[in-house]
């Protein structure tokens, strides 16, 4: 079933070919027109729609990038409603229908890991809306009230009479119901769906090659295609000499498709590639060719100790206090550029005729894809179409960032009529990234003589993500997002630490590199910063950097708690067999606190992780299976970054362009991950990143455990452990 | 023009013989279940059989290939998703965006053919494929289930 025919049976409007683009989630994509059976679902809310077969799709907003917030909300839509779950199927709404429902499924923004604690409200009241209307139509028909009635596992039954009947029977008659205006969802205690480690329903076709990606997407007559987009930041395509390709095997097209980009179009991918490479280019390599990771490290330390800086957090007077210290201690710490290195490099399908303009696109933001195709396209929104494909990877690199898809449509636009499927090479995704942005801290704090910290001032200096892609979220020129995990409240993310003396701020240092949101955000480098001080605090003042986190903790349990969870798991207690060391790290973000304790040691001068304890207190957690997931992978996320992962900027331009010198982390360096969800109830906290940020802290405050060396400049590959 | 002999099937394929592989199964064999994710043989997306051995199919010119040897893809490894593998893989539910999975599935069975039982070191020294999501250590679990022969059902 398609929601595509869903919708036509609605009269909304789509042309034949959005037929195509009806996806049934994790599964097939109908290439030749939707499934048929369509006309007789009922679509009893936006959420709900129902099968006569008993069959319930669940409609899902958010994008499924590997996360598992498809399955997550479809419990959550599922646990409500009452059905069957082995009947249980997704899809994905579109966003034009979005628009023209008046944005019924809200909003379709995949980041910050907000998939579900943002959207959990709503998607329950879809779940319980639809029951209610499925109850009432049974009612309806038995002639009883129905207060009389209860629902479970797809079935309705009057239990005065004993009668029952499926969801499927009553679903075409529910659809016609005014829905209930107030409905109660169930106290998280009562879930039998949701909170239940189930399988994701997923996985079944990307064990055999089934599932489509962007890159598998297949159209009649479909052309392929790929770009060449000018490398140096701020640099422009000058020329290219298109006739010493344009009679290469299979080159449909060579054109240039706006100042920095050249596309050719061919039969294959291989062949537009093939004649990419032989295409001589010339570029005009901007005014940042001077510009190189020295310069900008440079650049960034002047920031340090810069007069001026936006201030964020502040307790009683830090300076004076350091001031008038008799021991203080300062340390600078750095972290550079890294790239989300998605496995499946960004790309996107576009068909455009001067009617209609249609992207097929893996996406973490299926409006922002849409207003993109608009724009390129050059036509108004409502005549624009997104089909929203699964993703290879997103890790918030196709989210805010549309470059994919402009291109993609730019290049359509030259060859009305024909679906061309666009994909970068890897070169070309390293090469043009939304980076993780670059930043450096000095952090300066006292301690009295008997080891309490008497003031701390942390300077973070360097790259605002706000001030490049969403000025809007500016505050009369700060980066609120800088101080991520460091503000003194609030629900997203505050600091444990009390400190009587405490100055939080930010000077701002933006180097010509595109900043982006990469997994995990500010909240990386901040947790890099902090914990890893922390502990050398803990050293200075001569206490564990247990008991001594305990005390600053103490106005703070849920951050404690994470905390002791993992120090138990690592046996913090017990001593460390010889030659191992243990670290620590904690902090709270995207709404939730983590903790992460790591054993390392060095073996001829290589860091061997040996195992890791990780905790999770997300207060609701809909799928602990998932949560388990999340939290392993990123120690993938956080660690590769931390060993190995650095772009270099040299002559204007990145260095890295492949797997073999922007190296990740890969089976024989992963570590045993123990994973422990703690969760305390009461809030709705994310799961996806914030665990990366206590990844490199952990690990690194173990090394220096095990050796004595602190690294304070990532990637740890830079230093010799010999 | 090439002879390939693709999941048991020998056909005629009209490419340029420098073609790499991967790309005549995606774009010419109409097989898109193997991946592109480097290029330069680094990640293993690409992964297939060459007579049971797994090979880095971005990299592998069609003129490197005769119709006499086999080559094995993620969708012929099984009809159905039957080979223990997979189905080790559905009972710990490994992939997160299942990109690297049929490379990670490909390598793995490569392994399994040579080395029934491998111990963890054999696992990191042939299972170099790149997973960003990081399946690594359910990777790991689901090769050694698969070694152990299998109850064939999923749990729940
Ligand atoms: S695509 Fe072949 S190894 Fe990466
Ligand atoms: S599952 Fe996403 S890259 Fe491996």
């Amino acid at each position: 079933m398609s929601i595509a025919t869903q919708v036509s049976r609605r009269s909304f409007l789509i042309g034949s070919a959005s037929a195509i683009g009806g996806l049934s989630l994790g599964f097939h994509v109908p290439f030749a027109g939707a499934a048929a059976p369509a006309k007789s679902a009922a679509e009893v809310n936006a959420w709900v729609v129902i099968q006569p077969d008993d069959q319930v799709i669940i409609r899902i907003a958010r994008s499924e990038m590997g996360q598992g917030t498809l399955t997550g909300l479809a419990q959550l839509v599922a646990e409500e409603l009452e059905c069957d779950w082995s009947k249980v199927t997704t899809e994905y709404p579109t966003p034009g229908q979005n628009l023209a429902r008046d944005r019924v499924w809200g909003n379709f923004s995949t980041g910050g890991s907000r998939g579900i604690r943002e959207s959990h409200d709503y998607v329950r009241k879809g779940g319980a809306t639809a029951r209610e209307m499925l109850i009432a139509a049974a009612a309806a028909e038995w002639k009883v009230p129905a207060s009389e009635c209860v629902a479970a596992n797809s079935v309705i039954t009057h239990q005065k009479s004993n009668r029952k009947v499926t969801f499927g029977k009553v679903a075409t008659a529910a659809a016609k119901l005014t829905p209930p205006k107030d409905v109660t969802l169930k106290d998280p205690k009562q879930w039998k769906i949701a909170g239940k480690p189930l399988p994701r329903l997923d996985t079944a076709d990307k064990l055999t090659g089934k599932q489509i990606y962007g890159t598998d997407l297949k159209l009649p007559g479909m052309l392929n295609a790929t770009v060449r987009a000018c490398p140096y930041f701020g640099g422009k395509l000058k020329s290219f000499d298109a006739a010493a390709v344009t009679k290469m095997p299979g080159v449909r097209k060579v054109m240039q498709i706006d100042d920095t980009t050249v596309a050719i179009v061919a039969d294959t991918w291989w062949q537009a590639k093939t004649a990419m490479d032989a295409l001589p280019i010339v570029w005009d390599e901007g005014p940042n060719t001077g510009v190189s990771s020295e310069s900008i490290a440079e650049m960034l330390k002047g920031g340090l100790d810069a007069k001026d800086a936006f201030v964020q957090t502040t307790v009683g007077d830090a300076p004076a206090a350091l001031a008038g210290a008799k021991k203080t201690i300062s340390a600078v710490y750095a972290f550079p550029y890294q790239n989300h290195a998605t496995m499946e490099p960004m790309n996107a399908t576009a068909r455009y005729t001067p009617q209609k303009c249609e992207v097929w696109v893996p996406t973490q933001n299926g409006e922002a894809s849409l207003a993109a195709a608009a724009e390129a396209a050059g036509l108004p929104v409502q005549q624009c179409e997104v089909y929203k494909l699964h993703l290879g990877g997103g890790f918030g690199r196709r989210g805010n960032f549309q470059d994919y898809v402009r291109q993609s449509v730019l290049i359509a636009k030259q060859m009305p009529g024909t679906p061309i499927k666009m994909i970068w090479t890897r070169e070309e995704d390293m090469l043009h990234g939304a980076y993780h942005p670059t930043t450096q801290c000095k952090l300066t704090a006292s301690l009295d003589d008997a080891g309490n910290v008497t003031a701390m001032h942390m300077r973070i200096s360097g790259q605002s993500i706000l001030a490049a892609v969403r000025p809007e979220g500016m505050q009369g020129g700060k980066d609120p997002a800088v101080f991520q995990g460091l503000n003194l409240t609030g629900d997203e993310g505050h600091i444990g630490y009390t400190i009587p003396n405490l100055l939080i701020d930010h000077a701002m240092r933006n180097p010509p590199v595109p900043p982006g949101f990469w997994r995990g955000v500010n909240l990386n480098q901040n947790a890099f910063y902090l914990e890893s001080f922390i502990e050398e605090l803990a050293h200075a003042a001569g206490v564990d950097p247990l008991v001594f986190r305990r005390k600053l903790l103490k106005n703070h349990p849920k951050h404690l708690a994470t905390l002791e969870t993992v120090a138990k798991g690592i046996g913090w207690d017990t001593p460390a067999p010889k030659g191992v060391g243990r670290g620590l790290a904690q902090i709270m973000g995207f709404g939730s606190y983590v903790a992460a304790a790591a054993e390392v040691s060095v073996e001829a001068g290589q860091l061997k992780i040996h195992r890791i304890v990780a905790a999770t207190d997300a207060g609701h957690v809909v799928n602990p299976a998932q949560v388990e997931r999340q939290v392993e992978g990123s120690f993938v996320y956080g660690l590769s970054a931390a060993l190995f992962g650095e772009c270099t900027m040299q002559g204007g331009r990145m260095v890295e362009d492949n797997f073999h010198t922007y190296q990740v982390m890969r089976m024989a360096e992963m570590p045993k991950v123990e994973t422990h969800i703690v969760p305390s109830g009461g809030f709705w906290g994310g799961v996806g990143e914030p665990t990366i940020a206590v990844a490199a802290p952990a690990v690194l405050n173990a090394l220096f455990a095990a050796t004595g060396k602190r690294i304070r400049t990532l990637p740890l590959k830079k230093h010799s452990l010999a | 023009m090439a002879k390939l002999n693709v999941n048991g099937t020998v056909r005629d394929i009209e490419v340029d013989p420098n073609t790499p592989l991967l790309w005549v199964l995606r774009e010419q064999v109409g097989l898109t279940g193997s991946k592109y994710g480097c290029g330069v043989a680094q990640c293993g997306a690409c992964t297939v059989h060459i007579d049971g051995n797994p090979v880095r199919s971005c990299v592998l010119p069609v003129s490197a290939l005769s119709a006499e040897q086999q080559i094995t893809t993620i969708e012929g490894l099984s009809s159905d998703g039957s080979h223990p593998l997979q189905q080790a893989w559905l009972k710990l539910d490994v992939p997160q965006c299942g990109y690297c999975q049929s490379g990670m599935i490909m390598a793995a069975a490569g392994l399994l053919k040579n080395n029934p039982k491998p111990t963890d070191a054999d696992i990191d020294a042939s299972i170099t494929n790149i997973c960003r999501c990081g399946t690594y250590n359910r990777v790991r679990e689901a090769i050694k289930l698969a070694a152990s022969g299998l109850p064939a059902k999923q749990s729940t």
